[in-house]
């Protein structure tokens, strides 16, 4: 490759860099002598709502993990917003932008639903390093909280403690917390797992009124949350991609009904 | 600095070694299995000293002491395991601060029974001679020691590799809710490593006692070279007690007799190396 | 009367107190004890910071303390520094550079390793004191330190040295209280309950430990510069391990991640140890026996466990609070 061909190509990815958000190159993933993850690539658009299924055991949530960065991988790359995050720590990425959720509710149990809320306000602001002003002066962030917090119904439980909270509430909270950190990547990882129904709609309404225009990826077994909520599909099976696509698609794909949806839908 | 240096250091650097891997062994497999840091495991060795003396100021058998006093350490450490820590199971700081309570009660027990004064222990009849090799003496005591600790060692590699139970243990110590899931009886398996693990503590006491004597604030120094051994062995790994042992035990023999003034940092600053680039020990995993 | 407002009057009524109790004629060894009370409940509380606050069990705390007071009797001894000013200064950065050290090295593991390693940490700087004579004076430490002036005040005397210590604490109490409800603080809390989502939430969770070990050992500079003022004499046994022990062992007693309940702790271990070891040889057994029921059945501490006792007492219900439930 000349070095002209590379100035070219450099800024055709720039350009496709613009509308890309997210872009996992060849990812792969061993735990020893066991394949988790094989040569898996996915580029996700700003704007874009993407859904990521697969049976148990798919490699879903090791996905996750290496895209958030809590995991290294054993090959590939990932780029976010244009700039290779691939040996960029969790709590770097979070900062640029990346928040995620879990599957099991990971909150801080022994403090107020405020005082959660309040950690990721302020992760990008200056006051998470001011240690002699009491956090009483800091009025405005409570406010902000709260706010948040009215928006979903939540404005009573504002002063409990999350260990008291509900488990549909506390799923509530899980999605509400990466939703305060203003992300431009939200990573859901089964916002829904074993909610009832009626519980399970209210995390979907509140997902579909919510920003409308984030970039979003989603874990998720619902499939009827995954079809109300997302746009885009891909299918992982044993680690590699098998199906990509508009969701309509990929409903129609027989391959894809006969591994996963055992051709029920 | 002559053969005779070098030979006599490394002789006693691998005895002191050897009692430490009597007591390393079950520190590190109660910590793998149980996620338990037993700071009453010096203490164990302490008592187990303690009631060997005095069966064998009685009139006992040296040998026969040892072992009772293994047993009566390994009654007791079950029964505050029973009674209090397998409640904690889960709670890993409250088990460590228990057993920080009982080692506290322990040590000061210990002083109210025998008192305060250092009893030194002699080796038993038959053993208390030296061999001759030329210029070279070898107290046979401490060849015996070594012996013993070996034998020891081998008879817990075999029953972790070869025998049901340890395979349950192993498993158990791979993954808990795995092994849980399989149908292993996880919390037999921890009560039989903590047992195992007074025991040969206890054991070592009286074994030990020729070489260190006994005196209250012996655990207490023992203490950080027990976890010394751990942190190069690696938690957990049964492995790594008995290298880290023996690796101990030399460097702490030849830096005493080397750099008197500077023995402790020859022993500590090769832990600090080995925790800051290998936190997890020579063989262990990643904690 | 709010809750907040009760607990200030509380806190002024109790300073008050300790303000006058060498001037109610309580005998010098008594005022000798709270003295030491007072010093023993900075560095619990500098202990705290970490094991209450951001989840760290530090065993190398006595390691700081003693730091502390070894820097005062080497700058006394070697380089006549005497002055309260500039002793504390040097105790405080001393522990301070102590600690970052040890930040680097224990906190590359967390849990249970962390607690092993601090361990070992401890031994070293342990092992250092003891063994390297010819800068510590080995087993016999360092004798000849002199307790400064304060402004035109002479506190050599035991009552003007308990006021040191009474308002160092003061000070202390303060400056830890306003931290822990600081934004920084929130994260600290943080930090304890999940690290895991504190990373997610673009909290660098590494950093934030390694701020609390190095301010938690400035405070624990400032206690260990204080007793050797105290003793007028350092040796290994500040900076030891079952030192490092007795301090978590306040903090236990005292009620985990309360700060002010260090002070009763401190309270029973300084007299237990001097009192009870006037009545029976055992109070190590005793201490150990309330430590471990403290530990099974109040893990709250003494802070919780008191006002509980006197409400059943008085036949009341306790009334069941945020911090227990």
């Amino acid at each position: 490759m000349t070095l002209r061909q590379a100035q070219d190509d450099m800024a055709l990815r720039q350009a496709q860099d613009d509308k890309v958000c997210l872009r996992l190159d060849g990812v792969s993933k061993r735990f020893g002598s066991l394949s988790v993850l094989d040569d898996v690539s996915i580029t996700i658009r700003t704007g874009e709502r993407c859904g990521i299924i697969g049976p148990n055991g798919a490699g879903k949530s090791t996905l996750f993990n290496i895209i958030a960065g809590e995991l290294p991988l054993s090959r590939g790359s990932v780029r976010f917003l244009g700039n290779d995050v691939t040996r960029v720590s969790a709590h770097t990425r979070a900062r640029r932008g990346m928040a995620r959720t879990f599957q099991t509710t990971t909150l801080f149990p022994r403090l107020t639903v405020i005082e959660n809320l309040v950690l990721a306000l302020q992760a990008h602001s200056a006051e998470r390093f001011t240690m002699l002003v009491p956090r009483s002066r800091y009025r405005a962030r409570d406010h902000e909280a709260r706010a948040l917090l009215e928006r979903v119904g939540l404005g009573p439980r504002a002063d409990a403690l999350v260990d008291a909270l509900g488990y549909g509430e506390k799923r509530q909270i899980e999605i509400l917390l990466a939703l305060a950190q203003r992300p431009k990547l939200l990573l859901l990882d089964e916002p829904t797992a074993g909610l009832a129904p009626s519980d399970a709609s209210l995390v979907t309404e509140m997902l579909k009124r919510e920003h409308a225009g984030l970039t979003m990826v989603l874990i998720e077994h619902d499939m009827g949350v995954v079809f109300d909520v997302v746009e885009r599909l891909t299918v992982l099976h044993y680690g590699r991609v098998v199906a990509d696509g508009p969701v309509e698609a990929i409903r129609a794909d027989a391959n894809v009904q006969e591994i996963y949806l055992g051709g029920k839908v | 600095m002559g053969l005779q240096f070098y030979v006599q250091n490394a002789l006693g650097g691998l005895a002191y070694g050897s009692l430490l891997f009597l007591i390393a062994s079950g520190l590190t497999l109660i910590f793998g299995l149980m996620r338990i840091i037993n700071l009453a495991q010096t203490a164990f060795y302490l008592l187990g000293a303690y009631v060997g003396l005095t069966l064998v100021a009685h009139g006992t058998n040296f040998w026969l002491a040892s072992v009772a006093g293994g047993a009566v350490t390994m009654v007791l450490g079950l029964a505050v395991y029973s009674a209090f820590l397998h409640r904690y199971h889960a709670d890993h700081l409250t088990s460590l601060l228990l057993t920080l309570g009982f080692a506290l009660i322990l040590d000061d027990g210990v002083l109210a029974v025998w008192g305060g004064d250092p009893r030194s222990i002699a080796p038993p009849p038959g053993l208390a001679g030296s061999i001759h090799i030329g210029t070279l003496v070898f107290p046979e005591y401490w060849l015996a020691v070594i012996a013993i600790s070996f034998t020891i060692a081998a008879v817990l590699f075999f029953a972790l590799q070869r025998t049901m139970l340890g395979v349950m243990i192993r498993a158990s110590v791979d993954d808990e809710e795995m092994a849980r899931g399989l149908g292993v009886d996880v919390n037999r398996a921890f009560f039989v490593v903590f047992a195992a693990g007074a025991f040969i503590a206890g054991l070592g006491g009286l074994l030990g006692g020729p070489i260190t004597s006994a005196y209250p604030g012996l655990d207490g120094e023992i203490t950080p070279l027990a976890f010394a051994v751990v942190i190069v062995g690696g938690m957990g790994s049964l492995t790594g007690a008995l290298v880290g042992s023996l690796l101990i035990g030399l460097v702490n023999a030849f830096g005493k007799a080397m750099f008197p003034e500077l023995s402790y940092f020859t022993i500590f600053v090769p832990v600090a190396l080995i925790m800051a680039f290998r936190p997890q020990g020579l063989f262990g995993r990643k904690l | 009367m709010s809750v907040g407002r009760r607990w200030i009057v509380a806190a002024a009524a109790g300073f008050v107190v300790a303000l006058l109790l060498p001037r109610l004629g309580v005998p010098t060894f008594y005022v000798s004890l709270l003295t030491q009370t007072w010093i023993f409940a900075i560095v619990a509380m500098s202990l705290d910071l970490l094991v209450g606050f951001t989840g760290l069990v530090n065993f190398s705390q006595a390691a700081l303390f003693g730091v502390g007071a070894y820097a005062v009797a080497i700058g006394a001894t070697r380089f006549h520094v005497t002055a309260f000013v500039p002793v504390m200064a040097l105790g405080i950065v001393c522990a301070m550079v102590t600690a970052a050290i040890f930040g680097l090295v224990a906190l590359r593991s967390e849990g249970v390793g962390f607690i092993i390693i601090t361990i070992a940490l401890n031994e070293i700087v342990w092992g250092l004191a003891y063994q390297w004579v010819s800068v510590s004076g080995g087993d016999n430490g360092i004798t000849g330190i002199v307790r400064p002036h304060v402004g035109p005040f002479d506190v050599s005397e035991n009552t003007g040295y308990y006021y040191v210590c009474l308002l160092s604490f003061a000070i202390c109490l303060v400056l830890l209280l306003v931290l822990v409800r600081s934004p920084f603080g929130l994260v600290l809390k943080g930090v304890r309950e999940t690290p895991r989502r504190m990373r997610a939430l673009g909290y660098n969770v590494w950093l934030y430990r390694y701020l609390a070990m190095t301010i938690s050992g400035g405070f624990a500079g400032v206690a260990g510069v204080l007793f050797a003022w105290y003793n007028q004499f350092v040796g290994p046994v500040a900076l030891s391990l079952d030192q490092s022990t007795q301090i978590l062992i306040i903090v236990i007693l005292g009620g985990i991640g309360t700060l002010y309940g260090q002070v009763f702790g401190a309270l029973v271990v300084v007299f237990l140890s001097n009192e009870l070891s006037a009545v029976t040889q055992r109070w190590e057994m005793v201490l150990g026996v309330i430590y471990f029921a403290v530990v099974m059945y109040a893990p709250g501490g003494l802070v919780v466990l008191v006002p509980r006792l006197w409400n059943r007492l008085l036949g009341r219900r306790t009334p069941v609070t945020a911090e227990e439930s």
